[in-house]
Protein backbone atom coordinates (compact mmCIF):
# COMPACT_ATOMS: atom_id res chain seq x y z
CA UNK A 1 0.00 0.00 0.00
CA UNK A 2 1.07 3.53 -0.89
CA UNK A 3 2.54 5.82 2.35
CA UNK A 4 -0.39 8.10 1.38
CA UNK A 5 -1.91 10.46 3.69
CA UNK A 6 -4.61 11.83 1.14
CA UNK A 7 -8.05 11.43 0.66
CA UNK A 8 -9.22 9.09 -2.33
CA UNK A 9 -11.94 11.78 -1.99
CA UNK A 10 -9.92 15.64 -2.58
CA UNK A 11 -12.88 17.20 -1.13
CA UNK A 12 -12.57 15.52 2.26
CA UNK A 13 -9.10 16.37 2.43
CA UNK A 14 -9.68 20.19 1.37
CA UNK A 15 -13.05 19.98 3.83
CA UNK A 16 -10.43 18.82 7.01
CA UNK A 17 -8.25 21.43 6.48
CA UNK A 18 -10.97 24.19 5.94
CA UNK A 19 -11.97 22.72 9.89
CA UNK A 20 -8.19 23.17 10.52
CA UNK A 21 -7.86 26.70 9.81
CA UNK A 22 -11.12 27.74 10.81
CA UNK A 23 -10.05 26.62 14.61
CA UNK A 24 -6.41 28.33 14.15
CA UNK A 25 -8.33 31.44 12.98
CA UNK A 26 -10.18 31.07 16.00
CA UNK A 27 -7.69 30.35 18.10
CA UNK A 28 -5.42 33.70 17.05
CA UNK A 29 -8.52 35.97 18.04
CA UNK A 30 -8.61 34.23 21.42
CA UNK A 31 -5.17 34.51 21.46
CA UNK A 32 -5.13 37.90 20.75
CA UNK A 33 -7.95 38.88 23.12
CA UNK A 34 -5.97 36.92 25.96
CA UNK A 35 -2.69 39.46 25.19
CA UNK A 36 -4.79 42.45 25.08
CA UNK A 37 -6.29 41.52 28.03
CA UNK A 38 -2.93 40.94 29.89
CA UNK A 39 -1.70 44.61 28.13
CA UNK A 40 -4.79 45.90 29.65
CA UNK A 41 -3.61 45.01 33.63
CA UNK A 42 -0.31 45.83 33.07
CA UNK A 43 -0.35 48.98 31.12
CA UNK A 44 -3.38 50.34 32.43
CA UNK A 45 -4.60 50.13 28.97
CA UNK A 46 -8.41 51.17 28.45
CA UNK A 47 -8.04 51.11 24.65
CA UNK A 48 -6.87 47.52 24.64
CA UNK A 49 -9.41 46.33 26.98
CA UNK A 50 -12.12 47.39 24.92
CA UNK A 51 -10.70 45.40 21.50
CA UNK A 52 -10.60 42.63 23.80
CA UNK A 53 -13.70 42.93 24.73
CA UNK A 54 -14.88 43.80 21.11
CA UNK A 55 -13.41 41.02 19.64
CA UNK A 56 -15.88 38.51 21.04
CA UNK A 57 -19.11 38.57 19.32
CA UNK A 58 -16.18 37.61 16.69
CA UNK A 59 -15.04 34.24 18.47
CA UNK A 60 -18.49 33.79 18.61
CA UNK A 61 -19.28 33.64 15.58
CA UNK A 62 -16.95 31.31 14.61
CA UNK A 63 -17.50 29.01 17.09
CA UNK A 64 -20.97 28.49 15.73
CA UNK A 65 -19.40 28.26 12.44
CA UNK A 66 -17.01 25.36 13.23
CA UNK A 67 -19.79 23.56 14.97
CA UNK A 68 -22.09 23.88 11.84
CA UNK A 69 -19.19 22.55 9.91
CA UNK A 70 -18.39 19.75 12.20
CA UNK A 71 -22.39 18.65 11.83
CA UNK A 72 -22.52 18.40 8.37
CA UNK A 73 -18.99 16.56 8.17
CA UNK A 74 -20.17 14.43 10.37
CA UNK A 75 -23.42 13.64 8.56
CA UNK A 76 -21.79 13.90 4.65
CA UNK A 77 -18.60 12.19 5.16
CA UNK A 78 -19.45 10.16 8.26
CA UNK A 79 -15.67 9.82 8.78
CA UNK A 80 -13.66 7.33 10.63
CA UNK A 81 -10.69 6.65 12.81
CA UNK A 82 -7.83 9.59 12.85
CA UNK A 83 -10.74 11.75 10.88
CA UNK A 84 -13.42 11.53 12.97
CA UNK A 85 -11.43 11.92 15.76
CA UNK A 86 -10.08 15.20 14.59
CA UNK A 87 -13.83 16.54 13.75
CA UNK A 88 -14.95 15.68 17.32
CA UNK A 89 -12.01 17.25 18.69
CA UNK A 90 -12.52 20.50 16.66
CA UNK A 91 -15.84 20.66 18.10
CA UNK A 92 -14.72 20.61 21.66
CA UNK A 93 -11.33 22.66 20.97
CA UNK A 94 -14.19 25.44 20.15
CA UNK A 95 -15.90 24.96 23.12
CA UNK A 96 -12.78 25.68 24.79
CA UNK A 97 -11.52 28.32 23.01
CA UNK A 98 -15.08 29.93 23.22
CA UNK A 99 -14.73 29.82 27.18
CA UNK A 100 -11.21 31.35 26.84
CA UNK A 101 -12.18 34.20 25.29
CA UNK A 102 -15.00 35.08 27.65
CA UNK A 103 -13.08 35.02 30.39
CA UNK A 104 -10.14 37.08 28.74
CA UNK A 105 -13.41 39.62 27.89
CA UNK A 106 -14.42 39.42 31.64
CA UNK A 107 -10.72 40.49 32.95
CA UNK A 108 -10.06 43.37 30.17
CA UNK A 109 -13.57 44.67 31.87
CA UNK A 110 -12.33 44.64 35.20
CA UNK A 111 -9.00 46.33 33.67
CA UNK A 112 -10.89 49.26 33.47
CA UNK A 113 -12.27 49.11 36.68
CA UNK A 114 -9.87 48.76 38.14
CA UNK A 115 -7.47 51.48 36.60
CA UNK A 116 -9.87 53.83 38.67
CA UNK A 117 -7.46 52.88 41.65
CA UNK A 118 -4.51 53.81 42.96
CA UNK A 119 -3.04 50.24 43.88
CA UNK A 120 -0.32 50.74 46.80
CA UNK A 121 1.28 47.19 45.84
CA UNK A 122 2.67 46.16 42.81
CA UNK A 123 1.03 43.42 40.21
CA UNK A 124 4.08 42.02 38.59
CA UNK A 125 2.82 38.18 39.95
CA UNK A 126 -0.80 38.89 38.38
CA UNK A 127 1.28 39.96 35.48
CA UNK A 128 3.59 37.40 34.97
CA UNK A 129 0.72 34.94 35.32
CA UNK A 130 -1.24 36.70 32.32
CA UNK A 131 1.97 36.14 30.22
CA UNK A 132 2.41 32.78 31.65
CA UNK A 133 -1.17 31.91 30.33
CA UNK A 134 -0.62 33.70 27.06
CA UNK A 135 2.29 31.48 26.43
CA UNK A 136 0.64 28.09 27.19
CA UNK A 137 -2.34 29.58 24.31
CA UNK A 138 -0.41 30.72 21.98
CA UNK A 139 2.11 27.02 22.48
CA UNK A 140 -1.77 25.37 22.09
CA UNK A 141 -2.70 26.85 19.47
CA UNK A 142 0.30 26.15 17.73
CA UNK A 143 0.37 22.54 18.55
CA UNK A 144 -3.38 22.39 16.73
CA UNK A 145 -1.96 23.40 13.31
CA UNK A 146 1.00 21.29 13.21
CA UNK A 147 -0.79 18.21 15.30
CA UNK A 148 2.12 18.65 17.74
CA UNK A 149 1.32 16.40 21.00
CA UNK A 150 4.77 16.96 22.17
CA UNK A 151 4.02 20.45 22.32
CA UNK A 152 0.12 19.55 23.64
CA UNK A 153 2.13 17.79 26.76
CA UNK A 154 4.21 20.38 27.38
CA UNK A 155 1.08 22.81 27.93
CA UNK A 156 -1.01 19.97 30.01
CA UNK A 157 2.85 19.61 32.39
CA UNK A 158 3.22 23.49 32.84
CA UNK A 159 -0.50 24.27 33.65
CA UNK A 160 0.81 23.40 37.36
CA UNK A 161 2.98 26.72 37.20
CA UNK A 162 -0.60 28.33 36.82
CA UNK A 163 -2.39 26.69 39.39
CA UNK A 164 0.28 27.94 41.45
CA UNK A 165 0.73 31.02 41.41
CA UNK A 166 -3.26 31.46 41.34
CA UNK A 167 -2.70 29.81 44.67
CA UNK A 168 0.14 32.52 45.87
CA UNK A 169 -1.98 35.24 44.54
CA UNK A 170 -4.82 34.70 46.55
CA UNK A 171 -3.51 35.04 49.58
CA UNK A 172 -1.33 37.80 48.82
CA UNK A 173 -4.50 39.47 47.67
CA UNK A 174 -6.27 38.63 50.65
CA UNK A 175 -3.98 39.70 52.60
CA UNK A 176 -3.74 42.93 51.11
CA UNK A 177 -7.76 43.25 51.79
CA UNK A 178 -6.96 42.59 56.03
CA UNK A 179 -4.58 45.14 55.83
CA UNK A 180 -6.68 47.87 54.80
CA UNK A 181 -10.53 47.89 53.90
CA UNK A 182 -10.08 49.77 50.75
CA UNK A 183 -8.41 47.70 48.59
CA UNK A 184 -11.33 44.97 49.10
CA UNK A 185 -12.59 46.41 46.15
CA UNK A 186 -9.58 46.48 43.14
CA UNK A 187 -8.61 43.18 45.30
CA UNK A 188 -11.98 41.38 44.98
CA UNK A 189 -11.10 42.21 40.94
CA UNK A 190 -7.77 41.36 41.01
CA UNK A 191 -9.19 38.00 42.67
CA UNK A 192 -11.37 37.50 39.82
CA UNK A 193 -8.78 38.01 36.87
CA UNK A 194 -6.38 35.90 38.50
CA UNK A 195 -9.50 32.99 38.73
CA UNK A 196 -10.31 33.83 35.02
CA UNK A 197 -6.44 33.48 33.84
CA UNK A 198 -6.51 29.90 35.40
CA UNK A 199 -9.60 29.22 34.01
CA UNK A 200 -7.90 30.15 30.46
CA UNK A 201 -5.04 27.55 32.14
CA UNK A 202 -7.20 24.90 32.31
CA UNK A 203 -8.98 25.19 28.95
CA UNK A 204 -5.67 25.41 27.43
CA UNK A 205 -5.09 22.03 29.21
CA UNK A 206 -8.07 20.57 27.83
CA UNK A 207 -7.48 21.27 24.50
CA UNK A 208 -4.08 19.61 25.44
CA UNK A 209 -5.66 16.87 26.10
CA UNK A 210 -7.89 16.47 23.60
CA UNK A 211 -5.45 17.48 21.03
CA UNK A 212 -3.32 14.17 22.35
CA UNK A 213 -6.03 12.18 21.56
CA UNK A 214 -7.17 13.41 18.40
CA UNK A 215 -3.86 12.89 17.28
CA UNK A 216 -2.76 9.58 19.00
CA UNK A 217 -5.85 7.78 19.59
CA UNK A 218 -5.16 7.09 23.30
CA UNK A 219 -5.65 9.45 25.93
CA UNK A 220 -3.34 11.52 27.99
CA UNK A 221 -3.33 9.19 30.55
CA UNK A 222 -1.05 10.00 33.74
CA UNK A 223 -2.90 12.00 36.46
CA UNK A 224 -2.29 15.39 35.69
CA UNK A 225 -0.93 17.00 39.57
CA UNK A 226 -3.62 19.47 39.95
CA UNK A 227 -1.95 22.46 41.46
CA UNK A 228 -4.99 24.77 42.62
CA UNK A 229 -5.66 24.64 45.89
CA UNK A 230 -7.11 27.89 46.87
CA UNK A 231 -10.38 26.25 47.47
CA UNK A 232 -8.60 24.64 51.10
CA UNK A 233 -6.64 28.02 51.73
CA UNK A 234 -6.94 29.76 54.93
CA UNK A 235 -5.46 33.68 55.50
CA UNK A 236 -5.97 34.46 59.15
CA UNK A 237 -5.82 38.19 60.85
CA UNK A 238 -2.69 38.24 63.19
CA UNK A 239 -3.71 38.74 66.48
CA UNK B 1 5.50 -15.31 17.10
CA UNK B 2 2.25 -14.22 17.03
CA UNK B 3 0.81 -10.95 19.16
CA UNK B 4 -2.75 -10.08 19.53
CA UNK B 5 -4.63 -7.65 18.27
CA UNK B 6 -5.15 -6.28 21.42
CA UNK B 7 -2.00 -5.86 22.84
CA UNK B 8 -1.39 -2.27 22.27
CA UNK B 9 1.37 -2.65 18.78
CA UNK B 10 2.59 0.70 17.95
CA UNK B 11 0.25 2.11 15.23
CA UNK B 12 2.80 2.50 12.60
CA UNK B 13 4.41 0.85 9.74
CA UNK B 14 7.13 -1.10 10.81
CA UNK B 15 5.02 -4.00 12.52
CA UNK B 16 2.50 -4.11 9.74
CA UNK B 17 3.81 -7.66 8.20
CA UNK B 18 3.94 -9.37 11.45
CA UNK B 19 1.44 -12.13 11.73
CA UNK B 20 -1.22 -10.86 14.12
CA UNK B 21 -3.57 -13.22 15.85
CA UNK B 22 -7.42 -11.94 15.68
CA UNK B 23 -9.64 -12.31 18.49
CA UNK B 24 -10.42 -9.06 20.39
CA UNK B 25 -9.95 -8.92 24.15
CA UNK B 26 -13.37 -8.93 26.29
CA UNK B 27 -15.21 -11.63 23.20
CA UNK B 28 -16.76 -14.82 23.77
CA UNK B 29 -14.54 -17.98 23.45
CA UNK B 30 -14.00 -18.64 20.24
CA UNK B 31 -16.51 -21.15 18.27
CA UNK B 32 -14.41 -21.42 15.38
CA UNK B 33 -10.43 -20.97 15.28
CA UNK B 34 -8.13 -20.46 12.61
CA UNK B 35 -4.97 -20.74 12.71
CA UNK B 36 -1.77 -20.61 10.49
CA UNK B 37 -4.70 -20.63 7.55
CA UNK B 38 -2.96 -20.35 4.22
CA UNK B 39 -5.22 -20.86 0.64
CA UNK B 40 -4.80 -21.56 -2.68
CA UNK B 41 -5.75 -20.89 -6.00
CA UNK B 42 -3.56 -23.23 -7.73
CA UNK B 43 -0.25 -21.34 -7.38
CA UNK B 44 -1.20 -18.41 -5.78
CA UNK B 45 -1.70 -17.82 -1.76
CA UNK B 46 -4.86 -16.22 -1.48
CA UNK B 47 -4.60 -16.58 2.36
CA UNK B 48 -1.60 -16.14 4.30
CA UNK B 49 -1.26 -17.73 7.64
CA UNK B 50 -4.24 -16.21 8.80
CA UNK B 51 -4.92 -16.03 12.71
CA UNK B 52 -8.67 -15.29 13.37
CA UNK B 53 -11.25 -16.55 15.77
CA UNK B 54 -14.95 -16.37 15.30
CA UNK B 55 -16.19 -15.48 18.96
CA UNK B 56 -18.98 -17.54 19.83
CA UNK B 57 -22.77 -16.21 19.37
CA UNK B 58 -20.80 -12.55 18.40
CA UNK B 59 -20.70 -11.25 14.74
CA UNK B 60 -17.01 -10.83 13.17
CA UNK B 61 -17.36 -8.19 10.70
CA UNK B 62 -14.52 -8.95 7.41
CA UNK B 63 -13.47 -5.60 5.98
CA UNK B 64 -10.93 -4.81 3.24
CA UNK B 65 -10.32 -3.80 -0.22
CA UNK B 66 -11.08 -6.29 -3.34
CA UNK B 67 -9.07 -8.92 -3.51
CA UNK B 68 -8.04 -8.89 -0.05
CA UNK B 69 -9.22 -12.50 0.35
CA UNK B 70 -12.28 -11.79 3.00
CA UNK B 71 -14.57 -13.69 0.45
CA UNK B 72 -12.43 -16.23 0.21
CA UNK B 73 -12.11 -16.73 3.77
CA UNK B 74 -15.41 -17.56 4.05
CA UNK B 75 -15.52 -20.11 0.78
CA UNK B 76 -12.97 -21.71 2.97
CA UNK B 77 -15.27 -21.51 6.51
CA UNK B 78 -17.59 -23.74 4.57
CA UNK B 79 -15.19 -26.00 2.58
CA UNK B 80 -16.79 -24.38 -1.00
CA UNK B 81 -13.21 -24.53 -2.55
CA UNK B 82 -13.92 -27.78 -2.73
CA UNK B 83 -16.05 -27.96 -5.93
CA UNK B 84 -13.11 -26.53 -7.64
CA UNK B 85 -9.63 -28.45 -8.30
CA UNK B 86 -6.56 -26.80 -8.04
CA UNK B 87 -7.86 -24.89 -4.88
CA UNK B 88 -6.95 -26.08 -1.18
CA UNK B 89 -6.23 -24.74 2.66
CA UNK B 90 -3.18 -25.57 4.85
CA UNK B 91 -3.54 -24.99 8.89
CA UNK B 92 -6.08 -25.16 11.19
CA UNK B 93 -9.67 -24.16 11.00
CA UNK B 94 -10.74 -25.41 14.48
CA UNK B 95 -14.45 -26.33 15.28
CA UNK B 96 -14.98 -28.85 18.51
CA UNK B 97 -11.90 -30.04 18.58
CA UNK B 98 -11.89 -31.04 14.72
CA UNK B 99 -9.86 -28.92 11.75
CA UNK B 100 -13.01 -28.85 9.22
CA UNK B 101 -10.41 -28.25 6.63
CA UNK B 102 -9.39 -31.92 7.05
CA UNK B 103 -11.02 -33.77 3.91
CA UNK B 104 -12.21 -36.58 6.36
CA UNK B 105 -14.52 -33.83 7.33
CA UNK B 106 -18.09 -34.46 5.68
CA UNK B 107 -18.85 -31.74 3.82
CA UNK B 108 -22.85 -31.98 4.05
CA UNK B 109 -23.06 -32.28 7.80
CA UNK B 110 -20.36 -29.36 7.72
CA UNK B 111 -22.47 -27.46 5.65
CA UNK B 112 -25.33 -28.27 8.05
CA UNK B 113 -23.34 -26.61 10.73
CA UNK B 114 -21.98 -23.60 8.90
CA UNK B 115 -24.45 -22.05 6.42
CA UNK B 116 -23.93 -19.34 4.18
CA UNK B 117 -25.66 -16.30 2.59
CA UNK B 118 -24.59 -15.07 -0.44
CA UNK B 119 -24.10 -11.36 -2.25
CA UNK B 120 -27.43 -11.61 -4.27
CA UNK B 121 -30.73 -13.19 -3.16
CA UNK B 122 -30.82 -16.68 -4.66
CA UNK B 123 -34.08 -18.63 -4.12
CA UNK B 124 -34.96 -21.90 -5.37
CA UNK B 125 -38.09 -21.35 -8.04
CA UNK B 126 -40.09 -22.88 -5.89
CA UNK B 127 -42.64 -21.91 -3.64
CA UNK B 128 -41.86 -20.07 -0.59
CA UNK B 129 -42.42 -23.18 1.71
CA UNK B 130 -40.72 -25.75 -0.24
CA UNK B 131 -37.61 -22.98 -0.62
CA UNK B 132 -37.37 -23.75 3.50
CA UNK B 133 -38.38 -27.39 3.51
CA UNK B 134 -35.87 -28.33 0.74
CA UNK B 135 -32.82 -27.55 3.02
CA UNK B 136 -33.87 -29.82 5.95
CA UNK B 137 -35.43 -32.32 3.97
CA UNK B 138 -31.46 -33.04 3.39
CA UNK B 139 -30.57 -33.53 6.79
CA UNK B 140 -33.70 -34.77 8.42
CA UNK B 141 -36.93 -36.33 8.31
CA UNK B 142 -39.55 -34.11 10.41
CA UNK B 143 -43.44 -35.16 9.98
CA UNK B 144 -45.35 -32.96 8.05
CA UNK B 145 -46.38 -30.79 11.62
CA UNK B 146 -42.83 -30.54 12.63
CA UNK B 147 -41.98 -29.23 9.12
CA UNK B 148 -44.36 -26.67 9.96
CA UNK B 149 -42.95 -25.77 12.73
CA UNK B 150 -39.87 -25.68 11.49
CA UNK B 151 -40.50 -23.44 8.59
CA UNK B 152 -42.70 -20.91 10.62
CA UNK B 153 -39.78 -20.94 13.55
CA UNK B 154 -37.47 -19.70 10.04
CA UNK B 155 -39.46 -17.40 8.45
CA UNK B 156 -40.20 -15.58 12.25
CA UNK B 157 -36.37 -15.61 13.22
CA UNK B 158 -35.42 -14.31 9.67
CA UNK B 159 -38.44 -10.96 10.19
CA UNK B 160 -40.16 -12.79 7.37
CA UNK B 161 -43.08 -14.53 8.48
CA UNK B 162 -45.47 -11.22 9.27
CA UNK B 163 -45.18 -10.47 5.35
CA UNK B 164 -45.08 -14.32 4.10
CA UNK B 165 -47.39 -16.48 6.07
CA UNK B 166 -50.49 -15.48 3.79
CA UNK B 167 -48.12 -16.88 0.84
CA UNK B 168 -46.44 -19.57 1.50
CA UNK B 169 -47.73 -21.63 -1.29
CA UNK B 170 -46.78 -18.82 -3.50
CA UNK B 171 -43.43 -18.96 -5.59
CA UNK B 172 -40.60 -17.38 -4.01
CA UNK B 173 -39.98 -15.56 -7.26
CA UNK B 174 -42.47 -12.89 -6.27
CA UNK B 175 -40.76 -12.08 -3.23
CA UNK B 176 -38.51 -8.35 -3.12
CA UNK B 177 -35.13 -8.42 -2.96
CA UNK B 178 -34.81 -7.54 0.71
CA UNK B 179 -37.66 -10.28 1.31
CA UNK B 180 -35.75 -12.91 -1.01
CA UNK B 181 -32.40 -12.24 0.76
CA UNK B 182 -34.14 -12.82 4.50
CA UNK B 183 -35.91 -15.70 2.84
CA UNK B 184 -32.20 -17.18 2.24
CA UNK B 185 -31.03 -16.11 5.58
CA UNK B 186 -34.62 -17.94 6.73
CA UNK B 187 -33.72 -21.14 4.57
CA UNK B 188 -29.98 -21.17 6.48
CA UNK B 189 -31.06 -21.15 9.88
CA UNK B 190 -33.99 -23.37 9.05
CA UNK B 191 -31.20 -26.38 9.54
CA UNK B 192 -30.31 -24.84 12.64
CA UNK B 193 -26.83 -24.33 11.55
CA UNK B 194 -23.92 -23.13 14.33
CA UNK B 195 -22.41 -20.36 12.41
CA UNK B 196 -23.96 -18.15 9.56
CA UNK B 197 -21.54 -16.89 7.34
CA UNK B 198 -22.50 -13.86 5.13
CA UNK B 199 -21.26 -12.29 1.99
CA UNK B 200 -22.12 -9.04 1.35
CA UNK B 201 -25.57 -9.69 2.29
CA UNK B 202 -27.25 -6.48 1.49
CA UNK B 203 -25.23 -5.04 -1.30
CA UNK B 204 -28.05 -5.47 -4.18
CA UNK B 205 -30.72 -4.07 -1.24
CA UNK B 206 -31.84 -0.22 -1.16
CA UNK B 207 -31.56 1.13 2.34
CA UNK B 208 -34.38 -0.11 3.85
CA UNK B 209 -33.93 -3.52 3.75
CA UNK B 210 -30.47 -3.08 3.87
CA UNK B 211 -31.45 -1.91 7.46
CA UNK B 212 -34.03 -4.75 8.14
CA UNK B 213 -31.05 -7.01 8.06
CA UNK B 214 -28.63 -5.17 9.69
CA UNK B 215 -31.73 -5.58 12.66
CA UNK B 216 -32.15 -9.41 11.92
CA UNK B 217 -28.19 -9.82 12.28
CA UNK B 218 -28.12 -8.00 15.49
CA UNK B 219 -31.33 -10.72 16.69
CA UNK B 220 -29.57 -13.52 15.07
CA UNK B 221 -26.71 -13.28 17.01
CA UNK B 222 -28.19 -14.41 20.17
CA UNK B 223 -28.28 -18.00 18.73
CA UNK B 224 -25.65 -18.06 16.19
CA UNK B 225 -22.05 -16.93 15.73
CA UNK B 226 -21.91 -14.96 12.75
CA UNK B 227 -19.09 -13.72 10.41
CA UNK B 228 -19.96 -11.13 7.40
CA UNK B 229 -17.87 -9.45 4.51
CA UNK B 230 -18.80 -6.39 3.46
CA UNK B 231 -17.85 -3.55 1.55
CA UNK B 232 -19.47 -1.13 3.56
CA UNK B 233 -17.60 0.28 6.26
CA UNK B 234 -20.70 1.98 8.47
CA UNK B 235 -22.34 -1.53 7.92
CA UNK B 236 -19.67 -3.59 9.79
CA UNK B 237 -19.32 -0.45 12.26
CA UNK B 238 -23.13 -1.23 13.05
CA UNK B 239 -23.29 -5.06 12.64
CA UNK B 240 -20.32 -6.13 13.79
CA UNK B 241 -18.87 -6.90 17.63
CA UNK B 242 -15.10 -7.14 16.49
CA UNK B 243 -13.52 -6.55 12.98
CA UNK B 244 -11.05 -8.23 11.03
CA UNK B 245 -8.67 -5.78 8.25
CA UNK B 246 -7.48 -7.91 5.38
CA UNK B 247 -4.65 -6.78 3.08
CA UNK B 248 -3.23 -8.80 -0.16
CA UNK B 249 -4.06 -11.78 1.75
CA UNK B 250 -3.31 -11.14 5.13
CA UNK B 251 -5.36 -10.06 8.44
CA UNK B 252 -3.97 -6.89 9.02
CA UNK B 253 -5.77 -5.68 12.43
CA UNK B 254 -8.29 -7.25 14.22
CA UNK B 255 -10.57 -5.83 17.37
CA UNK B 256 -13.26 -4.77 18.95
CA UNK B 257 -15.63 -2.49 16.23
CA UNK B 258 -15.23 0.03 18.32
CA UNK B 259 -11.46 0.30 18.19
CA UNK B 260 -11.31 -0.45 14.74
CA UNK B 261 -13.20 2.19 14.00
CA UNK B 262 -12.18 5.32 16.34
CA UNK B 263 -8.50 4.60 17.00
CA UNK B 264 -6.97 1.55 15.09
CA UNK B 265 -3.57 0.51 15.72
CA UNK B 266 -2.14 -0.23 12.48
CA UNK B 267 -1.26 2.41 9.66
CA UNK B 268 -3.06 0.10 6.83
CA UNK B 269 -5.83 0.12 9.09
CA UNK B 270 -6.20 3.57 9.69
CA UNK B 271 -5.95 4.40 5.69
CA UNK B 272 -8.45 1.86 4.57
CA UNK B 273 -10.98 3.24 7.10
CA UNK B 274 -10.23 6.45 6.23
CA UNK B 275 -10.63 6.58 2.33
CA UNK B 276 -6.95 7.04 2.36
CA UNK B 277 -6.28 3.83 0.53
CA UNK B 278 -4.66 3.77 -2.79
Amino acid sequence: MPESTEHLVKSFDADLKKLRDLLTEMGGIVESQVALAAQAIAERDAAAATRAVEADPQVDALEREIEQFVIRMLALRQPMASDLRLIVAALKITGDLERIGDYAANVAKRSIVLAQYTLPFSLTGLVHMAHMVQEQLKMIIDAIGASDTAKAIEVWRSDRVVDDLYTALFRELITYMMEDPRNITPCTHLLFIAKNLERIGDHATNVAETLYYAVEGEVLSEARPKGDTSAYTVVRPKE
Amino acid sequence: MSITAASGESSTGAAGMRPVTGRASAMNPARIAMRNLDFFYGDHRALKAIDLDLPDRQVTGMIGPSGCGKSTLLRVLNRMYDLYPGQRATGEVMMDGANIIDPKVDVNALRARIGMVFQKPTPFPMTIYENIAFGVKLHERLSKSAMDERVEWSLARAALLDEAKDRLHMSAMGLSGGQQQRLCIARTIAVRPEVILLDEPTSALDPISTLKIEELIDELKTDFTIAIVTHNMQQAARCADQVAFFYLGEMVECGPAAQIFTAPKQKRTQEYVTGRFG
